[in-house]
């Protein structure tokens, strides 16, 4: 008996968050030139950054060339950076009156919150994309079998339903898009620098190593260096404790968030 | 008066006392009191960035309209609203009428027991307007459903309503039908005599600061996307 009401209220979860997806998705699909520009960033990181640092050769990666060991930290970069703006678009809903439609028809919060999670996460797909066919023409040499780009595309929903659910926790809590755009400008950086995405962590001075292993663009990063790159000493911390990190992290926040989603119509 | 804080009260729980609809009580049947009713806020809440047919489809799924129906349910609620040319078009280039439309569609596919409409026309031109006192008159009658609007307009009032309530100060002042608060307030009154006599000139009272521009300013907005 409990098992068929788990079963059935599951499936009406996952129906309705689908259904919150579904819809930013079809937004996305209407007005596609906000990825096309989005991803200019990361190319130039890749073309400029990577070049000028692959030649310089200070960084320690070991076997692996400087630029396929940068791939994998532009690509969860441009995942972190298309994402940790997406909460502001609940900010305009609320201006306009959308979310108090929502809020008022009976899907669970938490369902409003992992939809649009999900949805940045397609909107990181693009991203990863052209990030990838990137790094294919400037001859990173990157592992292309059919289970490691599954475990990319793992790990950037992932990810950019993580930061997009942080980024929806900040716009809850800030409601204007003057406060969360700088709030939102004040988080990038540390979240970028205090990774491993253009260095590794082993070069960092103790204290930031120990910010880096608290930031959960490290495990997306190193994850995705495990299932990209063929030495596997470039990913220390192992693709299972990536994967675990990163979706208990997204479960406490989608919980958080869901508590604190309501607080935007106040 | 703002009916989302009902709406909504799991978020926003009432200063004192409680309130059913439809048969729930508002704080602990909460889920079951959302599947029934249906809401129209007085801001603007379609998208923009989707379709008609796209806004439907979001709310239809959110509201377990069940999927063999969705299509006709669809298809019949733009028909009805008189949207079926423009159901594939972006909500952006809509008019104001066409939006107000298209939000009473949305908020009526799982055909709600009750309905709250918070003030649905108002910065509609005349012709709009005439259109949604239509709708909400069919509305009723296909479905039966119980439809509790909110207003400024007092003939809007008498034209739709059975039976009228007079809020002044957050307060319920009087209640009844077009015939009986005229009675009420003397012979020969008119609703806007009753209105004045009820709220006095305390219909303007002071509210806290922020809360009166905020409202404020939704209706200067509502108003403004509907010129």
């Amino acid at each position: 008996m409990l098992a068929v009401l788990f079963d059935t209220s599951l499936r009406s979860f996952l129906r309705k968050t689908f259904a919150i997806t579904d819809m930013e998705v079809r937004k996305l699909l209407h007005d596609p030139t906000e990825l096309a520009t989005r991803a200019i960033q990361p190319a130039l990181w890749l073309l400029i950054f990577g070049q000028v640092m692959a030649r310089a050769n200070v960084l320690a990666t070991g076997s692996t060339p400087y630029l396929d060991f940068l791939v994998p930290g532009i690509l969860a970069q441009s995942v972190l950076f298309v994402s940790i703006f997406n909460g502001i678009s609940v900010i305009w809903e609320r201006d306009l009156g959308i979310v108090h439609k929502f809020l008022a028809s009976p899907t669970p919060r938490a369902a409003l919150v992992l939809g649009k999670g999900l949805a940045g996460g397609v909107r990181a797909v693009s991203q990863a994309l052209v990030v990838l066919v990137l790094a294919a023409l400037l001859g990173a040499r990157l592992q292309w079998s059919p289970l490691s780009l599954g475990g990319v595309l793992i790990l950037v929903l992932l990810g950019a339903a993580l930061f997009s659910t942080f980024s929806l926790i900040i716009a809850c809590l800030v409601k204007t898009r003057e406060r969360f755009m700088g709030v939102g400008q004040v988080l990038t950086m540390p979240l970028f620098f205090a990774s491993s995405a253009i260095y590794p962590t082993s070069i960092m001075p103790r204290w930031l190593q120990v910010f880096a292993r608290f930031n959960p663009l490290t495990y997306q990063i190193d994850g995705l260096r495990a299932f990209l790159l063929p030495d596997s000493t470039v990913a220390p911390l192992g693709v299972a404790t990536d994967l675990i990190v990163m979706s208990s992290v997204l479960a406490v926040l989608v919980m958080i968030c869901a508590r604190t989603y309501p607080n935007i119509v106040r | 008066m703002r009916w989302r804080f009902i709406c909504m009260s799991r978020d926003l729980p009432p200063s004192a006392g409680t309130a059913c609809v439809a048969g729930f009580e508002i704080r602990t049947q909460a889920a079951d009191v959302r599947r029934v009713i249906g809401y129209v806020p007085q801001a603007l809440s379609a998208d923009g960035d989707l379709t008609g047919y796209e806004n439907l489809l979001v709310f239809a799924r959110l509201y377990d309209v069940p999927r063999r129906e969705r299509r006709s349910r669809i298809d019949d609620a733009l028909a009805l609203m008189g949207l079926t040319e423009a159901a594939q078009r972006l909500v952006k280039g809509y008019s104001g009428g066409m939006i107000r439309r298209l939000e009473i569609a949305q908020s009526t596919l799982h055909r709600p027991m009750v309905l709250f409409l918070d003030e649905p026309t108002v910065g509609l031109d005349p012709v709009a307007r005439r259109d949604v006192w239509g709708l909400i008159g069919q509305l009723r009658q296909r479905y039966g459903s119980t439809i509790v609007l909110t207003t400024h307009y007092l003939e809007e009032a008498a034209a739709l309503c059975n039976r009228i309530g007079i809020m002044n100060r957050g307060r319920l002042v009087a209640t009844g039908t077009v015939a009986e608060l005229e009675a009420s307030a003397g012979a020969g009154a008119t609703l806007d005599e009753v209105f004045t006599q009820y709220t006095g000139s305390g219909s303007e009272s002071e509210p806290a600061p922020g809360v009166a521009y905020d409202a404020t300013s939704a209706t200067r907005r509502a108003a403004d996307r509907t010129g």
